[in-house]
């Protein structure tokens, strides 16, 4: 997988070293001399409010890195969309920006939407070993557990099937837990975290950093169990919805429960319209057009078009959905959102040999087209 | 002309330069073909939203034919490309949300072919009329 991304500067491993098994320390640390280096002019990244709640923050005073925390196993928002906010036009600065697998495959699609650019940024990738919602999140922490990384990520390295069911199910399904593409990998997975973090980055910034190289370890082997694990469960989940999709049900029995409250929508990294066609005039009608279709079948479901919102929606950003859940997280009727559009767009995406967030170069399926394709099109 | 009475609805977006001008050619030629398509007018079959043809589809619409130049012919030079894909994509959507694609029709009809205009509506009505209605007619709840 290849997302951008500096493919000339060679990437070196190194070790970060982690003191009395303070690995967020560690962590923050790394964070701290990126932007004291100057490699960096400011970073976003999950912070710790004062109030314990965790959100993305650009920060830019190194002090306030002691409250920085990409180990946390949650994920309020898909950050690539954060992250588009920052760098969507010039002027801007040298940006860093921490984030998850499936936000910089959001990322790399924002940036083919034309919604970021990467050109100044530096994108740091954390391995991801799955996340909470946010009430069961702040449920287990109320609980006193205040490291709750640390039991994902061994597990995640050292028994892939046994994830805490309480994980999203959208992680459940990820078959894409890292991201190669970036220019720092923060290398969770595969190490022995009270010990040391492995880093991956370009060899001038070790350089810069002061740090050297490292042998290898083992999380190719890690990642491989990982992502088979997750794939498994993920055509599990598959067949699972398909069978509804593709039943008696259809789309439209799934979707039954919908309000369309567009919180699916708003809460998607590649949904970025400003003027959603289903938010504008289109959709407003004079009070006796709709009696007039009450009229045709007898009654008129209101709000109406719950199915059409869906369909289109799948239309606009199927090719392009990511797979991080943050629909499903968002619906107010629990509504299998993330997996329908992950079935389908599965589906999509195959059609027209295209895998989202894989790479810049490749042109979006829909505003692209070649000559000699679907020829019986048109003419059976 | 019916079997059992039933009558497809079918809505035809046409695009101005080539499958409408066809369908004006069928009309000025006389020719004989089932008074069952509604046909609307845009520029481009590039110009065919595909929440035109869910919106259809989901009220209850029998059919919808798309009809635009034969590849190459574009009077905008790729909107039919463009269309081509959609389509693509819209019927393998809605095949995977359990609706039915053989509803949406897409077809290539130039300027001079009013008999191929013809055809292609008594086609799709012909088909349409053994498929039977969309169920989704008399849904309220959709």
């Amino acid at each position: 997988m290849s997302g951008r991304f500096r493919l000339e500067e060679r990437l070196v491993k190194t070790t970060i070293p982690v003191e009395n098994n303070q690995t967020l320390a560690a962590v923050q640390g790394f964070l701290r001399q990126l932007l004291e280096s100057g490699a960096v002019e400011a970073l976003l990244v999950p912070m710790r409010t004062p109030h314990g709640a965790v959100t993305p923050a650009l920060v830019s005073n190194p002090d306030l890195l002691a409250a920085a925390d990409p180990l946390a196993p949650v994920m309020p928002g898909n950050n690539a969309t954060q992250a588009g906010k920052l760098s969507i036009r010039e002027p801007r600065v040298k940006v860093g920006v921490v984030l998850r697998a499936c936000e910089l495959r959001a990322l790399v699609e924002l940036v083919k939407l034309q919604q970021a650019s990467v050109d100044d940024m530096t994108l740091i990738a954390v391995d991801c070993a799955g996340t909470y919602e946010v009430p069961v999140y702040q449920g287990r922490r109320a609980n006193g557990d205040e490291e709750l990384w640390r039991a994902l990520y061994q597990a995640a390295s050292n028994d892939p099937d046994a994830l805490d069911p309480e994980i999203r199910l959208a992680c459940h399904m990820c078959e894409q837990p890292v991201y190669e593409g970036a220019d720092v990998t923060l290398e969770l997975l595969g190490s022995d975290l009270g010990q040391e973090i492995r880093v991956s980055l370009p060899d001038e910034l070790g350089a810069k950093l002061g740090l050297s190289a490292s042998e290898p370890n083992a999380r190719a082997e890690v990642v491989e169990k990982l992502v088979a694990a997750r794939t498994a469960r993920r055509d599990a989940e598959f067949v699972a919805i398909r069978e509804r999709l593709e039943g008696d049900e259809g789309l439209i029995g799934v979707f039954d429960a919908c309000i369309r409250c567009h919180n699916c929508m708003n809460v998607c990294p590649i949904c970025y319209c400003k003027t959603c066609v289903f938010k504008s005039a289109v959709f407003d009608h004079e009070p006796l057009q709709y009696v007039g279709w009450a009229n045709q079948k007898g009654a008129y479901r209101l709000p109406a078009d719950t199915a059409l919102f869906h369909l289109t929606r799948l239309n606009h950003m199927g090719l392009s959905c990511i797979g991080c859940g943050m629909c499903t997280q968002a619906c107010p009727a629990d509504l299998p959102v993330g997996p329908v559009f992950r079935a389908i767009g599965q589906r999509l995406q195959a059609t027209f040999e295209y895998l989202p967030g894989r790479s810049l170069e490749e042109p979006l399926p829909l505003i692209t087209f070649k000559e000699d394709e679907w020829l019986q099109v048109g003419y059976e | 002309m019916s079997d059992n009475g039933f009558e497809p609805k079918i809505i035809a977006f046409l695009c101005n330069w080539c499958t409408y001008t066809g369908a004006d050619l069928a009309g000025t030629s006389r020719l004989q073909y089932p008074p069952n398509v509604r046909i609307i007018r845009l520029m481009c079959s590039g110009a065919v939203d595909p929440i035109y043809v869910l919106k259809a589809d989901l009220a209850g619409v029998d059919g919808v034919l798309i009809g635009g130049c034969h590849p190459g012919d574009c009077h905008y030079q790729e909107g039919n490309y463009k269309a081509r894909r959609r389509v693509v994509a819209l019927k393998e959507i809605v095949k995977s949300a359990g609706l039915e694609e053989d509803r949406i029709w897409l077809r290539w009809i130039s300027a001079s072919e009013g008999q191929r205009f013809a055809d292609t509506v008594t086609e799709v009505t012909e088909a349409l009329k053994k498929k039977g209605p969309n169920p989704l007619k008399n849904e309220w709840a959709v």
